[in-house]
């Protein structure tokens, strides 16, 4: 279904405060993941702010969705996500990086409220979900499983495992996103292993492809509404994204993959988000 | 074995059936009471035998393909979901192969996943290092929370396999290619996990071994009562994480004279778990390891591999014997070795 006005609002505004966060979690913390957790967030916003059937009150209710953030080093984006989502304080994530913290680099399922699979090790999150997946049919519950994929991260094999089973499976109760940036550590995916022709790998994998713009809403509801709608075969949605989405510096740039910044840098990064979401809550405003 | 004898595992069959055979019927029928077991390989269902769970549950049984990263990876995701996932594969495949995924997904979230490889050890013979597995009690029981296992022979496996299931961790359970000789006679010899069982009292030595040393070391015992007049105790240390401290304490003050058997690497294994102990309680005593000495194993009958390796009750009866000749000081005055 599209997006009310209501929702997208919601939602840029949700994702605008989040983008805020990942800033803030970085300079806390010392150094964080910052590009890939920028390029990944208004896929988790939407997730968690529309899609995900889930009670922060009750974090380990049995029959809630499941959510595995296969890019684990995400959790930059991820812990603040979980946070405004209400599994925790906000204050909590001051602590991040910090000696005997919840919060990591990556996150740890024993250790952080909301957090359903510990993950940071590549390749290691599609495998679980499938396991998820398989395991709610098993239990006949109508769960869905959604899968947060980096793009360099499909160089991994166990990926292909973990497609080829969702395929063999039918697995229309898992839903894999892949954060389409395009950039990995030592430089462009395409340049250092590629993964094009994706799509088509991806449908040669039994796999039905939705590729989105993985920054605009609407395209993103879109792109997951017709994953839930999946009859016959598990769906991919392929989301575009750009590395360092918002933080103007950052877009794009190899070097941002992870760093730190300092007070004038934040300064700067706030500002270059502000500017951004001017234009874009004017857009959906009017 | 016929078709149309049931799952129902018994006595009887311990004696006809191989352990891994045993392990396919008794998850199977334990697979009828407990909802929540599922039933996992990877391209091996037959070979490891739990085609046999498969069979009676085929809606709660995947196969994953010859896929063993993705094998383990699926197994802690349905394990998130509140089953309790059995995954079967060769122990080299199981343990190696997807190692990480083991340490990572279901160790580091210490979830309910058994694992139940076979072929371990040298016990798939002519098929050669790439399908012997000499590594695995070292690899796994450096992961926290796993608990390993390797029973003595296929009433033994039963056991293990039964009592697995209540444990809340991960499980490592490691079986031959299926072809041992049976050491119990009974079932009901009060199997319990993380306790060792003493098959044979004695006072002159203690061997500590797991596996299919149990019963070529009550073979050794036997010998050399009879031809050497020695009082060998053995000790089936089934579990080897978490290790019967008190079990090896005990042995070492009765006997001070200790060597283990094992079908592994002499370096980490079951060895080295009693080394430990031994070393951390400041007490010494006479000791070697029998097992695999830092090689890569050679083809052929597993039998004839384990005289190689001296596995066998007479390259344990050698070992005995050198062991004996050592000379100590022999006062009850443990303190100055302190």
């Amino acid at each position: 279904m599209a997006l009310t006005k209501e929702e997208r609002q919601k939602l840029y505004a949700q994702a605008k405060q989040l983008r805020n966060d990942i800033v803030d979690v970085t300079s806390w913390a010392g150094g964080a993941h910052i590009g890939g957790g920028l390029s990944v967030i208004d896929i988790l916003t939407i997730l968690y702010f529309k899609y995900l059937r889930i009670d922060p009150k009750n974090p380990c209710w049995e029959d809630r969705d499941r959510l595995v953030l296969s890019k684990g080093h995400a959790a930059v984006a991820y812990v603040p996500v979980l946070a405004r989502r209400g599994f925790f304080n906000v204050e909590e994530m001051k602590t991040f990086n910090k000696f005997k913290s919840p919060f990591g680099m990556h996150p740890d399922s024993k250790k952080v409220c909301g957090c359903d699979a510990s993950t940071g090790s590549l390749g290691h999150g599609l495998p679980m979900a499938v396991g998820m997946a398989l395991g709610a049919r098993v239990l006949g519950k109508d769960i869905k499983v959604y899968c947060v994929l980096g793009d360099g991260e499909c160089n991994e094999g166990s990926i292909w495992e973990a497609l080829m089973a969702a395929a063999q499976f039918k697995l229309t109760n898992l839903i894999t996103i892949i954060d389409r940036n395009r950039l990995m550590i030592d430089g462009p995916t395409e340049k250092v292993m590629g993964v094009e022709p994706l799509p088509d790998k991806l449908k040669a994998f039994g796999m039905e492809v939705v590729t989105v713009d993985g920054h605009d809403m609407d395209g993103l509801s879109e792109g997951i509404d017709k994953a839930l709608a999946g009859k016959e075969k598990p769906v991919v949605v392929l989301a575009n994204t750009v590395k360092g989405k918002g933080v103007n510096f950052m877009e794009d740039q190899v070097p941002w993959h992870y760093g730190s910044i300092d007070a004038a840098l934040k300064e700067k990064a706030h500002g270059s988000i502000e500017k951004m979401y001017e234009a874009i809550l004017k857009g959906v405003s009017s | 074995m016929t078709e149309g004898t049931g799952t129902t595992w018994t006595c009887y069959d311990a004696a006809t059936m191989t352990a891994r055979e045993i392990y396919g019927r008794v998850l199977a029928e334990m697979g009828k009471t407990n909802p929540s077991i599922v039933g996992l390989s990877a391209d091996l269902a037959k070979s490891t035998s739990i085609s046999f769970f498969e069979k009676a549950h085929p809606t709660r049984f995947f196969n994953v393909g010859i896929a063993e990263q993705n094998l383990m990876g699926i197994a802690a995701g349905m394990a998130k979901m509140g089953l309790i996932p059995f995954a079967s594969t060769f122990a080299v495949f199981a343990s190696m192969r997807a190692a990480e995924q083991v340490r990572t997904d279901i160790c580091y979230q210490n979830l309910p996943v058994k694992i139940i490889a076979t072929h371990g050890g040298i016990s798939f013979g002519a098929a050669g290092t790439t399908h012997h597995c000499t590594e695995d009690i070292a690899i796994m029981r450096s992961f926290a929370n796993m608990t390993v296992i390797i029973p003595a022979d296929g009433t033994e496996t039963a056991n293990a396999v039964r009592a697995c299931v209540d444990l809340p961790g991960p499980v490592y359970i490691r079986v031959g290619r299926g072809f041992e000789p049976p050491f119990y006679e009974s079932a009901d010899y009060g199997f319990q996990i993380g306790k060792a069982k003493t098959v044979q009292d004695g006072s002159d030595l203690a061997i500590i071994t797991c596996g299919i040393g149990v019963l070529q070391s009550v073979e050794a015992a036997r010998t050399l009562k009879e031809a050497d007049g020695l009082s060998v105790r053995v000790i089936n240390m089934h579990t080897i994480k978490p290790i019967d401290s008190d079990a090896i304490m005990k042995a070492l003050t009765d006997t001070r004279r200790i060597i283990t058997v094992e079908e592994h690497n002499t370096l980490s294994g079951l060895g080295s778990a009693v080394a430990d102990v031994i070393a951390e309680s400041g007490k010494g005593c006479a000791f070697r390891k029998l097992g695999l000495p830092d090689v890569y194993s050679e083809v052929g009958y597993p039998e004839d591999l384990y005289a190689h390796y001296k596995l066998d009750a007479n390259g344990i009866i050698d070992t005995i014997r050198e062991v004996m000749k050592i000379e100590f000081e022999e006062d009850e005055d443990w303190e100055d070795e302190v």
